[in-house]
């Protein structure tokens, strides 16, 4: 056998997320992906053709690649955030695979909320709907950065070109009132054929782009953490409490922006207090940087009390700080609804407060993105703008700038479920 | 700019490094009494190693609680002691024995039994009796199709029940583990590793494995369409094919009486990880526990299985 270089120690890991409804034929891409870079295992293989014949289906099913749970195959759809995932000898690839349908919303938004790039399908026949800008508009919300467009079913359009480049016109003109999307590539597939999906497909000369597991093996995402505005929100204070180890105090968290490094001036928020880093501890010995988003456990200079929920900061470049929240929210509960004066828990970093709703802006109809102002009441999947106000401060920057220190979950106090998702305004 | 942005990069083991941890301190500052469910296996001997590495220089803030079904490799047991003492960890055993003795679980019957399923009622007990609110898990998403919607922080309702219907959803790195008296949480830090991941970490990071790992020649039965080891509790019956110092290793490690043994003369990480690369089997592919039906996972899981 021939020895193994170290490279594939050290790949790159790109998330994504995949939109689109049933019909678009979302779980049968997931499937071709899967399948063509030979990511699945003859046991998954065959189990999905003993079902595909059981279902009476004509070919291979898959779609059945990725249909998690028994409820989803009873009904032919999927419920849920469902995580896949896979590797060629470029990267690494997590797949959050959530519905489409209106109804799952808030499964969409969960899924964007930890992706790179998100994977909007369009059904060639059927072109850009409601449902289309749907997708791009929580996309966007979520700070995605990078969009494929994926024409589906081309083969199903006799792999026209000149519809290709209606849907994606069609699609530019609204995207073009999004602005988190930096970097959008459109490309005609057909995943039920494989076309453009891992292998170049041979219907469409005119296409000169690439496959889409070309473009996500080499999306440039090295920039989409923040290495500017260091924040580091405590998350434990380690003690040993040991001889060896008597006077050691150590803050352990997930670097949320920006770089750290031994002899920084830092500021301890809230109390304001400040020092200097003295080390940047690890079980492999002192680091000489940490940055986002890597966990760490730092060490200061001077004694300062601090505990979990704190947030250590660069000295000229503070966190907001303050009691009065504007976000937009996406509506998460079936059984309860969010409505002014509303009080929940708010996890913020490391941090949970109570929060109350001072005030409902404005909801959004996400098919039209139209406001809506004459309804103050939030219902499950329902994406709009509120104020709140907390009993105590956060230190926070707005989504946009950064999505660790931008972002909360609001709990309900009585059933303990999470209910909303907020992105600071 | 160029050079910035190379010294920025974290390739995908410092990045599932770094979510492990995070949610290890999340775990010990969000209970009250968690503990680690180490059995032995890699991906339980992974996730120790990351709670060391999380909680360094200070000791695991939780205990490891093996649940011990009587039927375990003796050299995993002897991995089990000497890792202990080397992480100075505190270690609880729950007996599945115990669970029989006292009349909590039937024993299986005959020649094919087996004390797996019975591992979900000590492990309930154990984390009753010792007031256990979190226990941390080495589950993977990739591991079975049931695992694709689990959550790092898994919802058990007052019977140790998993709904696969009420889980709450995950966003960001924030984890909500509120909970009311009597539930508890079964919280996954290696959700999203592979198995691949659990291998090229292991080397990476040079962590020892028991010797069950690497190919070595046993005496094994032909059984459903697995390799069992022959012991005490596995024993030959009329007409299956014995193979005796077949050359062989184990991919999981579990119980003796559900965990097959796969062909192999993988005899280093490197080897193990290129066979993993190219093997056409899932690693679950030698469970005999998973073949009883296609939703096997789902309706264990469900009970209060891992």
């Amino acid at each position: 056998m021939t020895p193994l270089d170290d490279s594939y120690l050290n790949m790159d890991l790109l998330r994504f997320t995949t939109a689109g409804s049933v019909d678009d034929g979302k779980s049968t891409l997931i499937g071709r992906l899967l399948y063509d870079s030979k990511s699945t295992f003859e046991d998954q293989i065959e189990a999905v053709e003993a079902t595909s014949r059981k279902r009476g289906d004509e070919r291979v099913n898959l779609a059945l690649l990725t249909d998690g749970l028994r409820a989803e195959r009873e009904q032919g759809i999927t419920i849920d955030v469902a995580y896949r995932y896979f590797a060629t000898p470029k990267r690494k690839f997590i797949i959050a695979d959530t519905p489409g349908h209106i109804q799952y919303t808030r499964n969409m938004v969960t899924g964007a909320s930890t992706a790179n790039l998100a994977i909007i399908l369009v059904d060639a026949r059927t072109g850009v709907i409601e449902q289309t800008c749907r997708h791009a508009f929580i996309a966007d919300l979520l700070r995605i950065r990078h969009v494929i467009l994926a024409v589906n079913k081309m083969d199903l359009v006799d792999y026209s070109e000149q519809r290709f480049t209606e849907i994606v016109e069609d699609f530019k003109r609204f995207a073009s009132r999004l602005d988190s999307i930096v970097d959008m590539v459109a490309i005609p597939i057909s995943a039920l054929h494989g076309d453009n999906v891992v292998e170049k497909s041979q219907h469409m000369d005119w296409y000169e782009g690439p496959t889409m597991l070309y473009h996500l093996e080499t999306v440039y995402i090295g920039s989409d953490h923040n290495h500017v505005d260091a924040r580091l929100p405590v998350q434990w204070v380690i003690r040993p409490q040991s001889d060896e180890h008597h006077d050691f105090r150590g803050y352990a968290g997930r670097v949320a922006g920006g770089v750290f490094r031994p002899g920084d001036e830092v500021v301890v928020q809230p109390s304001g207090f400040s020092t200097r880093i003295k080390t940047i501890e690890t079980y492999d010995g002192p680091q000489a940087e940490t940055f986002a988003p890597l966990s760490c456990t730092i060490t200061l200079e001077d004694e300062i009390d601090i505990s979990r929920g704190d947030m250590i900061v660069k000295q000229n470049n503070p966190p907001q700080k303050g009691q009065e929240i504007e976000a937009m929210i996406c509506w998460f509960s079936e059984s309860t609804q969010l409505s002014p004066n509303s009080k929940y828990y708010l996890r913020h970093t490391s941090k949970e407060v109570k929060a109350i709703v001072k005030e409902v802006r404005y909801k959004v109809n996400v098919n039209t993105l139209h406001k809506i102002e004459d309804d103050k009441t939030f219902r499950l999947n329902e994406i709009g703008r509120i104020s709140l106000r907390t009993s105590a401060p956060l230190l926070y920057d707005s989504y946009r700038r950064n999505r660790a220190t931008g972002s909360f979950i609001l709990v309900d106090s009585q059933t303990n479920e999470t209910v909303a998702a907020g992105m600071i305004v | 700019m160029d050079a910035e942005r190379h010294s920025y990069r974290v390739n995908h083991l410092a990045q599932l490094e770094s979510e492990a941890i995070f949610i290890l301190r999340e775990t010990a500052a969000q209970f009250e009494r968690p503990a680690l469910l180490f059995s032995g296996g890699k991906d339980s001997i992974v996730m120790a190693h990351l709670a060391r590495k999380a909680f360094h220089p200070a000791r695991l803030p939780f205990p490891l609680l093996h649940v011990d079904t009587g039927h375990n490799f003796q050299e995993t047991l002897d991995y089990r002691d000497r890792y202990v003492a080397d992480l100075r960890a505190e270690l609880v055993v729950a007996y599945v024995q115990d669970s029989i003795d006292q009349g909590r679980v039937q024993e299986e019957k005959g020649p094919f039994a087996s004390r797996n399923s019975l591992q979900t009622v000590t492990l309930l007990d154990a984390i009753e009796a010792n007031q256990y609110d979190a226990c941390l898990g080495g589950g993977r998403r990739d591991e079975e199709k049931a695992r694709a919607k689990e959550r790092f922080f898994s919802h058990r309702d007052d019977f140790g029940q998993w709904d696969p219907k009420n889980q709450r959803p995950e966003l960001w790195n924030l984890f909500n583990g509120r909970k009311h008296h009597g539930e508890h949480f079964r919280v996954f830090p290696l959700s999203n590793w592979t198995e691949m991941d659990v291998w090229q970490y292991i080397k990476s990071e040079d962590i020892p494995l028991p010797s069950l790992y690497f190919s070595h020649r046993r005496d094994v039965v032909h059984r459903s369409g697995a390799l069992l080891a022959i012991s005490e509790v596995v024993e030959p019956q009329p007409g299956e094919r014995v193979e005796e110092g077949a050359v062989v290793r184990f991919r999981t490690i579990g119980d003796m009486t559900c965990t097959g043994a796969v062909y192999s003369e993988a005899a280093d990480l490197d080897t193990i990880i290129h066979e993993v690369a190219t093997a056409r089997q899932t690693e679950r592919g030698t469970r005999a526990d998973d073949k009883r039906s296609e939703t096997a996972m789902e309706d264990r899981k469900k009970e209060g299985y891992f």
